[in-house]
């Protein structure tokens, strides 16, 4: 075996929360970056992505592991690496041959070889002339561009892009993605190995040797496999596909086994599946009615990868509203296909005031928040409460962003479906006319004795 | 062969002279140039000639128009000193702020504090430290004034370069980190060209501030001792004293001009350049140009200049952070035991003679009478109604006027130029001349010190109201127009919530300058007679006067103490309801 550039050993990543938890993000992982090859992240949102390149790269230092640079830990070795950001992280205010000078200055090149190195870089990923032009005079592909051009000019050992391509069109994404690889397979750059960032399944299949799957909660490697397919490869090609299919499998189906976690210096690390919250996917009423009507008129039942493509959708944008879906019991996942239910198909077909009524039955009953709310509320002489007391419970278990992003998606489900009001000038939960008038018939169905009970196994003492 | 058209030799002759003229066009530049730096040189000297002068607290001041221009001369230099000052503080003080975690919470609450401090408390304190740091020296009462002048300049700078700072993308930071920039490099690349734009827009606000204060400090008596600066201020306080009509006008004309000019030379050229710092994404259409910077961009003397001053001296910077670097590689960790021992005994110094300073002024406070602090209460609650009617009134006529201005854009083009000018005009420059009026009118100082609140904070309010009423969209004024809104239900329903988050925007910064105005307004001194009515801002002057620094102290406090109080549970709580329930954009 080849020894590594790059290797984690045992890498973790917590951050510390306001209320002393912390949260993991990655959990216990190894991996190795080694010479000649081209390596794909693929993962969900918010499965630690970006994270983990940020770890391997030295950037951020592992709560606990350690990331080596050619066998030495990486904070006191003398890294050689670049990033391609999403964003292109560009300076506006230099112009592009001084944005691709700016590394080489900073190790200290004289004035005449600097030039000599980022003209000839210019020229190598085509933007010759542009020398003097401010990055704000360019389009999206020529800012990339440049930034690719500023990540190559040092000549990195290893070459890191954190979603390059994401915020370029289809059509310059392809242009880019192509001409990367040929930059690649003709040695024209000394880089030995790249390590891609992506969303998109076809380009990870598209452009590398290996591909890694993240799951979520907390991150960790779902697979880990080789591409053993020819370049240029062909999408339309059988084993393509079947490598696509297989991708999207992995990605749709959350709940496949993951290796348990263990104890970290006699401290338990929270797993964010243990908690008694589940993690509300951020989606919004409206898109879960339209996502079951389409889904009633194709028959009741179809591929997600399939629904995505008919709906003209990313992936990641359906992800939440299917998920969603299946935590209100409207529909069922099973091996990446989505398969309507008999309450999805009344909810599909019910007019409006009923919707509200069976979206509101199983919110309280499927959703826990929910039901804390409403329970919360009907206890309260006054029917109301503050948002920060469910705030500061959610913190215990979330970050503040996502704790922030949960309380949204629950005042959006609750408001729509009337369950209560929400007065957002003094942030306080009020329980509606409707439901102050008969209390009791309206929530009957809450579950309370026996979801206590299980929350309370689930924290796991 | 082709046949030349007919016309061609004419083509080319203008063509010809086209060229030429446009080749001598940067030694007309180089010209113009060297014109700056000889008058430069020229004021430089000037300046160092007079500050080694001895003092001369009987100091004359001449209200010959003659004077004029070296008075105004000299008061720049006194801003533009006072604003470098600023800056640098603001630089280093908003830099440790960002970067030092454990000092971030408690320098910002210095920053809160500081800025609503009447500054114009501290006058007799610094000057009588200044003149006795160099004594012998014109130089002692010009620092004073100086810091004085600082005092009221650095802290929105330091505060905007702070937040600058924290605001900087996320992906920006990690590209400066992961091609190893050392700090002189991010600096340079990264952080201040961020800030640029806060630090200029900051800067214009904190240079009128500047004005303000020095019109009132380059003349005033301190127990018995009369202090005098020549400058642009002392002109008008001695013109308004003598009662002569010519001499103010010149003086209010001279400071109109400097104004302008300071607006055309320096903010202009400043806001266009600062035009390559804006964070954004595509370019934007309008632009400010301005001819100056184009003079300064196209010389060929500047750039000539550029590349054998700063190029050597940046490449040099660079070359050696990276050797220093790489030799910290081969032996890194060397933050010893001698460092944090260093850093302890430092920060231990720190709090020792902090601790020593707070001791004393408690000691000192101790020595007024509960009689005089019940007065300073009093005095409290005087200024407090004069500052509340200074923002009613003010309110009562920028409300209907700033929304008249902001929808109807023809009056704006007329008015708003009208209204930049009459606001950075400082209201001290003005104010002798106007209370020389209320007097002969038979008012007193009660009205002539709402009268001075008013001149120097409505404009705050003003330019809200309008940023505000300009704000509100047109389909919104359309629906007004549709369902045939009477007069105030088109006031209630559509324009006052529209500009209500602007107008406590107003109203803040209105009220912080008031209470600061108070100081020169409710005592004021004309001729060898001293006008006064009572307030806490009489109470301060009168104890600067008479030395009485407990009192100064107590009555210092207690406006510091009202000023903060007064944000943090009036404004605070109302802009919060004005932002979240008032606010038009999602
Ligand atoms: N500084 C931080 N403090 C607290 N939580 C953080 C911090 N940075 C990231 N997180 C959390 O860590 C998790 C993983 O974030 P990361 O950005 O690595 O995900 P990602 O896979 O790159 O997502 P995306 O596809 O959206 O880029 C997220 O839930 C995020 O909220
Ligand atoms: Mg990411």
């Amino acid at each position: 075996m080849q020894p590594a550039i790059i290797r984690a050993e045992r890498v973790e990543k917590y951050y510390s929360q306001p209320s002393e938890n912390r949260i993991q993000v990655i959990s216990p992982t190894d991996l190795s970056i080694v010479q000649g090859e081209i390596i794909a992240l693929l993962g969900p949102s918010g499965s630690g992505k970006s994270t983990l390149l940020r770890m391997l790269t030295g950037l951020s230092t592992p709560s606990a592991g350690q990331v080596y640079w050619h066998e030495a830990p990486i904070q006191s070795a003398n890294v050689n690496v670049s990033i391609v950001f999403q964003s292109f992280a560009l300076f506006p205010w230099l112009t592009v041959l001084e944005n691709i000078e700016a590394p080489l200055k900073a190790r200290g090149v004289d004035a005449a070889t600097r030039r000599k190195r980022s003209l000839k870089i210019l020229d190598t990923v085509g933007l010759d002339g542009f020398q003097a032009a401010y990055p704000k005079e360019l389009s999206g592909g020529m800012r990339q561009r440049v930034g690719f051009a500023r990540a190559l000019v040092v000549e990195p050992e290893v070459l890191f892009m954190d979603e390059p391509f994401s915020a370029l069109d289809v059509l310059t994404a392809e242009n880019l993605r192509s001409e990367l690889l040929e930059l690649w397979h003709k040695r024209t750059i000394p880089t030995k190995s790249i390590f891609i960032v992506t969303h998109n399944i076809e380009e990870a299949v598209l452009l590398a040797d290996r591909i890694i799957v993240l799951g979520r909660n907390p991150g960790h490697i779902r697979t880990d496999f080789r591409v053993n397919l020819a370049h240029p490869r062909d999408r339309k090609a059988a084993a393509f596909t079947q490598l696509v299919d297989y991708i999207y499998k992995v990605l749709t189906q959350p709940e496949a086994p993951a290796p348990a976690l263990p104890n970290i210096n006699g401290r338990r690390v929270r797993d964010q599946r243990e908690m008694k919250y589940q993690m509300l996917p951020h989606a919004r009423p409206g898109g879960i009615a339209g996502l079951l009507e389409f889904l009633l008129d194709h028959g009741g039942k179809s591929d997600i990868y399939r629904l995505a493509d008919d709906l003209a959708f990313e992936i990641d944008d359906l992800l939440p509203i299917v998920e969603a879906a299946s935590i209100l019991k409207f529909l069922t996942v099973t091996e990446g296909d989505a398969a309507i239910t008999a309450l999805g198909t009344e909810y599909a077909n019910a007019e409006i005031l009923r919707q509200k009524e069976i979206f509101r039955e199983a919110a309280v009953k499927n959703v826990l928040l929910l039901r804390q709310i409403v329970r919360a509320l009907q206890s309260k002489s006054d029917h109301t409460v503050p948002e920060d007391f469910f705030h500061d419970t959610l913190d215990e278990v979330f970050s503040e962003e996502e704790t922030v992003r949960q309380l949204e998606t629950a005042i959006n489900w609750g408001r729509y479906a009337e369950i209560f009001d929400f007065d957002s000038t003094r942030r306080r939960f009020t329980l509606p006319e409707s439901a102050l008038a008969e209390p009791e018939s309206t929530f009957a169905d809450a579950p309370e004795v026996e979801e206590e009970e299980k929350d309370k196994q689930e924290t796991g003492l | 062969m082709i046949q030349l058209p007919a016309g061609f030799h004419l083509r080319r002759d203008t063509l010809a002279r086209s060229v030429v003229v446009r080749r001598s066009w940067p030694v007309f530049l180089d010209l113009c140039v060297a014109g700056l730096l000889l008058a430069c040189f020229y004021a430089v000297v000037q300046i160092a000639r007079y500050w080694n002068s001895t003092p001369r607290t009987d100091f004359a001041i001449s209200l010959s128009p003659h004077a004029l221009p070296m008075y105004a001369f000299f008061s720049i230099v006194r801003i533009g000193f006072a604003y470098l000052l600023s800056l640098a503080f603001a630089l280093i003080y908003g830099y440790i702020a960002a970067y030092t975690p454990r000092l971030e919470g408690l320098m910002l609450a210095c920053l809160d504090i500081l800025q609503s401090i009447p500054v114009l408390s501290f006058l007799p304190g610094v000057m009588l430290a200044m003149v006795a740091l160099v004594p012998g020296h014109q130089l002692g009462i010009e620092m004073g004034a100086i810091i004085l002048i600082f005092t009221g300049q650095a802290w929105n700078i330091a505060y905007s370069f702070y937040a600058s700072l924290k605001a900087i993308p996320r992906e920006l930071t990690e590209a400066a980190r992961i091609y190893n920039f050392s700090p002189i490099q991010r600096f340079f690349h990264l952080e201040l060209p961020f800030a640029t734009i806060g630090l200029i827009w900051n800067s214009m606000v904190s240079v009128a501030g500047g004005w303000f204060f020095l019109m009132a400090c380059e003349m005033f008596i301190l127990g018995s001792r009369d202090f005098r600066l020549p400058g642009l201020g002392s002109y008008l306080q001695t013109a308004a004293a003598n009662g002569d009509f010519r001499a103010i006008t010149y003086g209010l004309l001279t400071m109109i001009a400097i104004i302008v000019a300071t607006d055309q030379l320096l903010w202009r050229p400043l806001i266009a350049w600062s035009d390559k710092f804006k964070f954004e994404q595509t370019e934007s259409s309008n632009r400010v140009s301005s001819p100056l910077l184009h003079l300064l961009q196209h010389s060929t003397a500047i750039s000539h200049l550029r590349q054998r001053t700063l190029r050597p001296v940046s490449e040099f910077f660079y070359r050696t952070s990276y050797k220093r670097r790489a030799i910290q590689h081969q032996q890194p960790a060397s933050d010893s035991t001698v460092q944090k021992v260093l850093r302890y005994v430092a920060a231990g110094l720190f709090i020792g003679i902090v601790l020593f300073a707070a001791t004393h002024a408690i000691v000192l406070l101790r020595e007024v009478q509960p009689r005089q602090i019940g007065m300073i209460f009093l005095g409290a609650g005087a200024t407090f109604l004069r500052v509340f009617a200074a923002l009613l009134i003010g309110s009562a006529w920028t409300i209907p006027a700033g929304v008249a201005i902001g929808l109807h854009p023809r009056l704006a083009r007329i008015a708003q130029p009208l209204a930049q000018i009459a606001a950075s005009v400082p209201a001290t420059a003005v104010f002798p001349v106007l209370l020389v009026a209320i007097v002969k009118a038979g008012g007193g100082l009660g009205i002539g010190s709402i009268a001075l609140m008013l001149l120097g904070t409505q404009w705050y309010i003003l330019f809200n109201v309008i940023a505000g009423a300009i704000a509100i969209p047109s389909d919104l004024r359309e629906v007004g127009r549709l369902f045939r809104f009477s007069t105030v239900e088109k006031w209630k329903v559509i324009i006052l919530p529209s500009i209500f988050p602007y107008l406590i925007t107003g109203l803040v910064t209105a009220s912080g300058g008031a209470w600061n105005a108070s100081i020169v307004a409710e005592y004021f001194r004309l001729k060898n007679q001293t006008l006064s009515t009572f307030g806490l801002g009489a109470q301060i002057s009168a104890a600067t006067d008479a030395g009485q620094f407990p009192v100064l102290l107590w009555a210092t406090i207690v406006m510091a103490l009202i000023v903060v109080t007064i944000n943090r549970l009036l404004w605070r709580p109302i802009y919060r309801i004005a932002e979240t329930r008032y606010k038009l954009s999602a």
